[in-house]
């Protein structure tokens, strides 16, 4: 198992490798001098040239890649244009409300899609399959931006049940992070529930129209030990790869939702970085992506171990 | 009909089956796969239903077993007594604390009949902690047991193996394990020999057998191969068309076959001669010409009719009943006379 383990992370160096020289291209690839295209519209050549001397881009390009692996490895994403700070301090700042709303999101989705796919397969075809599956479509198609103004509209504005944008840290208190993450959490996570649920509907038809769930209710087993302990576990995998699979959505779905709801997170920082065409900023967030995407992925293949025996390692 | 007599004995028995009727609802009509078959099973006896795929063999231990979900629109009638309590009427919670525990059930594929993500001996040991309430170490202890009981080797290490870890036949043996785990009175097997080799199929009737007079518990074993029933039984149904046609002792039924479609099973049974070859008296396998009719029109009638070369006017407009004709030989057929008399 440990050495199945060492063998898969040693797996994801290359696909790191070729997302650095992607990232690390993007610069070179923009169209123009990527100095001056730094340096803004009014620099001079003084400036560029400035500019072109700080980041090394008078190296050959080879020179270059070695040099910006080499600060990757020791932790060093670049320096702001802008703001002159480094990357890391900058992502380490907008860390906390990113990670809290992505992971309520995750709990969130797992915890009301699952039981709600295992439900609409067990009572396949009846209205409560209809309303869990009408969900389901409703949440592909209801963009989050959507979502999220209409829940501000009704919990936060008419109710006042909730503050309507902005994010508690958790060094206040966790109770007020909760209240603030909540609107944030349940309009990202529409989409998500609806792909987790319709596969875990899926998934569990096909599981119980197996022989061993005849088996298991020959034996007296109870109906809720049977979803869960026969039907369920054997039907994980497609759901638990769905899961994986949807992280990415997720990681789009929460720029989207902290421009909403106003929070200051990862996606607030992508999208101003974008905005003013911080690179060293983007080029951090694209590596941060990617190696988070990589991990989700690594660990989605460990759980298969663990739901199936049957899968070698 | 209510006056017939419809079971060869009644005394002693711990499974009575009276008018089963199984019917499942489809959009071109009712599909009659049970229709009106009562039997009763002696406590410790081997009972065979015997009969061709299709004929409602399975779907009468399911129905039994009240395995049959309801909303692939079925219908069922008539009473199925365990010891007295009566099935058909109990609420799903009740029949849960009897299924596995005074009834059980082994089933044909030992291949996909196993859950694949759970320990065999966790598969055992959840039918003793469901109804003997017997706490998780003790209920392993006792899995493994059950599992020495089936003549597998090395049970404590074979306990926390996966199904797909274990061979077909081995496979089997859990089942059995597990059917057998609570000791139940009665333990229906539906073909349980016929997906494995032919080495092994004799294995694992000879161990059901074996534990049968061990726990004393009733067999009704589901069978489509008679060779099974002159091995392992007492008794005898041949069932055709969702409907009991025969029922005799194995031996009775073997030498003097009453009904149409029992001769026709015997029949297409390979026999050795005397010279040696594989042959019958018109030396070659004779076959029960024509097919198995659709279940989904009432039949009128003998089902049997229109295959049988006995079949006289009266069979296809009037129903035959079930006649004793010998003692504890029941037969549905009107030209029983000239069947008996005619030359195998």
């Amino acid at each position: 198992m440990t050495a199945y383990i060492v063998r898969r992370l040693l797996a994801t160096i290359p696909v790191m490798v070729v997302v650095a020289l992607f990232v690390f291209l993007l610069l070179h690839l923009t169209p123009g001098d990527p100095a001056a295209v730094i340096a803004g519209d009014d620099a001079s050549p003084a400036d560029i040239e400035a500019i072109r001397r700080k980041l090394g881009l008078d190296l050959a390009i080879w020179q270059q890649f070695v040099i910006y692996v080499g600060n990757l490895l020791r932790g060093d994403l670049g320096t702001s244009i802008f703001s002159n700070l480094p990357v890391l301090t900058l992502v380490k700042q907008r860390l906390e409300p990113s990670l809290v709303l992505a992971v309520s999101t995750l709990v969130l989705a797992i915890a009301l899609a699952i039981p709600m796919g295992v439900l609409a397969a067990w009572k396949a075809r009846s209205w409560i399959d209809r309303v869990v599956m009408g969900f389901s479509v409703l949440g592909f198609a209801v963009p989050v931006f959507l979502i999220g103004y209409l829940l501000i509209y009704v919990f936060a504005i008419e109710l006042r049940w909730l503050p309507v944008q902005g994010y508690r840290p958790l060094a206040q208190g966790i109770e007020q992070t909760a209240r603030s993450i909540l609107l944030p959490a349940i309009a990202l996570s529409m989409v998500y529930m609806a792909l987790i649920a319709r596969m875990t509907r899926a998934s569990m038809l096909e599981v119980l129209s197996e022989d061993y769930i005849r088996t298991a209710h020959s034996k007296g087993v109870a109906t809720i030990v049977v979803l869960l302990r026969h039907a369920l576990k054997n039907a994980a995998v497609p759901i638990v790869t769905v899961i994986g699979i949807g992280l990415t959505l997720l990681i789009s779905g929460v720029v989207i939702t902290e421009t909403v709801f106003n929070i200051p997170g990862l996606g607030r920082l992508t999208v101003d970085a974008i905005l003013k065409r911080d690179y060293p900023i983007i080029q951090g967030l694209i590596i941060l992506f990617a190696g988070a995407k990589v991990l989700v992925n690594l660990m989605i293949d460990i759980s298969y171990v663990f739901f199936d025996p049957r899968i070698r390692y | 009909m209510a006056s017939e007599p419809e079971v060869a004995v009644t005394a002693n028995a711990v499974l009575s089956v009276r008018d089963l009727r199984t019917h499942f609802l489809t959009r071109d009509g009712a599909v009659r796969a049970v229709d009106g078959v009562s039997f009763d099973v002696k406590r410790g006896e081997t009972l065979c239903i015997v009969g061709e795929s299709g004929c409602g063999k399975s779907v009468s231990a399911l129905s039994i077993m009240r395995l049959i979900p309801e909303n692939v629109g079925r219908s069922m009638a008539g009473s199925v007594r365990l010891e007295g309590t009566e099935l058909t009427t109990l609420s799903e919670r009740q029949m849960r604390a009897i299924r596995g525990n005074r009834i059980s059930m082994i089933f044909q594929e030992p291949m996909t009949s196993l859950n694949p993500v759970l320990t065999v001996g966790a598969q055992i040991a959840e039918s003793l902690r469901i109804h003997q309430r017997l706490p998780q170490r003790a209920a392993w202890e006792r899995a493994v047991e059950m599992l020495a009981m089936v003549r597998i080797a090395d049970p404590a290490r074979r306990a926390a193996d996966y199904p797909h870890q274990l061979s077909g036949g081995m496979r089997q043996r859990v089942m059995i394990a597990i059917a057998l785990a609570c000791n139940p009175q009665v333990l229906i097997a539906d073909e349980p020999t016929t997906a494995l080799d032919v080495t092994i199929q004799a294995q694992i009737l000879n161990l059901m057998l074996e534990l049968k007079q061990r726990l004393s518990t009733a067999i009704v074993l589901i069978t489509h191969d008679l060779g099974v029933v002159a091995e392992t039984a007492q008794r005898a149904i041949v069932m055709y068309a969702g409907r009991k046609v025969e029922e005799a002792p194995v031996a009775e039924l073997f030498r003097n076959p009453l009904h149409p479609y029992t001769r026709g099973l015997i029949n297409s049974i390979p026999r050795r001669t005397a010279a040696g070859r594989r042959t019958n008296i018109r030396g070659r396998l004779q076959e029960i010409s024509g097919i198995v009719p659709s279940l989904r029109e009432e039949i009128v009638g003998c089902a049997f009719a229109p295959r049988c070369s006995f079949a006289v006017e009266r069979c296809s407009r009037e129903r035959p009943a079930l006649d004793p004709h010998a003692p504890e030989h029941l037969a549905a057929c009107w030209e029983v006379a000239r069947v008996a008399a005619a030359v195998r």
